[in-house]
Parts: C-alpha cells; structure tokens; sequence
C-alpha cells in the first residue's frame, strides 16, 4: 500500500516536473523558509498539484503522519506532488518536527 | 549535574561579563566567533558519536547534528566574509572549547549504551545551554541584522535538536 502510494507520488514528482496541471487542477507553493512551512491553500482539492519549495539551507521533508506521502526535500530544492485523497492531512517535516501543519484537502 | 555544571559554566561567563574586557555586550565579530564555535564544537561531537555508537537512532540524531550545524556554519562563514567581519576569539569561545574538548575525553571512556546515553544527555544540556546564551546574550547584542536573522534561525533549529535529543534521552537511558 504504502509502495504504491509512494510511486504514484514519485510519479506525480516526475510528470509534475515537465507536464501543466491538468485541466480544472490548480497548483499551489509552499514555501518552507526559517525552518517553517509557510502559507497553505485555503481549500486545495483533490487532483491539485503542492510544490513544497524548500529555501533554507537545512535539509527537510514533507512527511503525512499517516504516512501517504513523504516528501525529501534538499536543502534549496522543491518538489511536487498531486493531492489523491481528501481529507485533513497532518504532516510534518521528520528531522525538525516542530515544522508541522495541515493540508485541508476537499474532494 | 552535567547540564548544571555546563549551564553554571556559559552562562557564569556570559552574566557577568567577567570574560569579556569591560563589556558584558559581546560584539558582533565575538557573536559571529562564539556562534560558529559551537556550532563546530557539535559537529566534533557527533563525529565522535558516528565512530563509537551501534544505536541506529543516535547514529540518525549524529547525522542531523553534523548535517545541520554544518549548514548553519556554511551560512555564517558566507555572511561574515560578505560583510567584511572578521570574527574574533573571546574568552566564551575559549570556554566552549575546553568544555567540549573535556567532554570529548570523557565520552571517549566510554562505551555502547553508557556512551550513547552520556552523549545524548550531553546534547540536551549543550543545545540547552546555547539556546538560552543565544535568546538572552546574543540575538540581543547583535547590531547586523542578517547576523541576528541567522542567528534567530539558529535558535528555531537548535530548539528543535533540543527537543530531539530530549526525545531520544528517554530512549537510551
């Protein structure tokens, strides 16, 4: 379960790399600066595209706690993913997990 | 006791002022010299910890510590040279680094679980020490501000590793 979880996001990282969203399908930056994640969308849905936009210079992650997504980001790097489930999405970066939040993802 | 001891020791140092000449204020070339010794002086830590420890938690909780702190110091070398400081010895830098360097022969003593748990305690009380010389002494006295910028960055990190090193300090008793 959670392999397949982690390729379709690997997936998403790949297409999300060289394709535009899809049609109706929104893209959102989160901006991971001062060991923070900035601003979240106030109602991403389901098919929409996160960049996690990592600019310290500290390596962190963007990891669910119910682990359906566990993103590695480099220090000034970024990533993108396409949000597949709806629901409250807490999630955390795993080496300073004082950095939290939650994605509200709507259907 | 070793997190008194230590806490006693910087912060005796950093209260009274008796360590820097006449001013209790250190100055930015002194903020720059005691933010980046110690920064060093964690990264010797945690290389001391990759070669002597089994604990695949410690091992991952070294690796931050060198990974992090080395970024932070990459940082503030950048900034120093960019602002054409030059970052100046002071008796708090001299006193972090015998401290550390004790605390190195004593942790090399030791072995398995008993070095793990004195290296973890360690951690706590050293990222405890830091924070608290960084929040009352440093981010106050310093004048540049992207020097205070990084050095309030600093503090958000090494909070985390203190909580971090709590963590694992219940694990490895």
């Amino acid at each position: 379960m959670h392999r397949t979880l982690s390729a379709i996001s690997l997936l998403a990282v790949l297409l999300g790399a060289v394709l535009p969203a899809g049609a109706g399908a929104a893209e959102y930056v989160v901006v991971i600066e001062k060991m923070k994640f900035g601003p979240l969308p106030d109602t991403p849905r389901v098919g929409d595209t996160i960049v996690w936009q990592n600019n310290d210079i500290f390596r962190h992650t963007a990891t669910a706690t119910d682990k359906s997504f566990d993103i590695d980001l480099p220090p000034k790097s970024k990533a993108s993913m396409t949000l597949s489930t709806a629901g409250n999405i807490a999630f955390l970066c795993r080496f300073h997990p004082g950095m939290k939040g939650v994605l509200e993802v709507a259907p | 006791m070793i997190r008194r001891t230590l806490m006693a020791g910087l912060f005796g140092l950093l209260l009274t002022g008796g360590a820097l000449a006449q001013d209790a204020k250190p100055t930015d070339p002194q903020i720059a010299h005691i933010a980046y010794t110690a920064g060093q002086l964690d990264v010797a830590a945690a290389e001391q910890a990759l070669g002597k420890s089994k604990n695949q938690e410690v091992l991952d909780f070294a690796n931050l510590m060198k990974r992090d702190h080395a970024a932070v110091n990459e940082q503030a070398l950048a900034l120093v040279e960019k602002l054409g400081v030059t970052p100046e010895d002071n008796p708090i830098s001299q006193a972090l680094s015998t401290q550390a360097a004790d605390k190195l022969a004593e942790l090399d003593k030791l072995d398995g679980g008993a070095f793990d748990a004195a290296y973890v305690a360690n951690e706590v009380a050293y990222h405890h020490a830091v924070n608290e010389a960084l929040r009352t002494t440093l981010i106050p006295s310093a004048q540049n501000a992207e020097l205070k910028a990084l050095l309030e960055t600093g503090l958000t990190l090494f909070t985390e590793h203190e909580q971090h090193a709590q963590h694992l300090a219940a694990t490895v008793k």
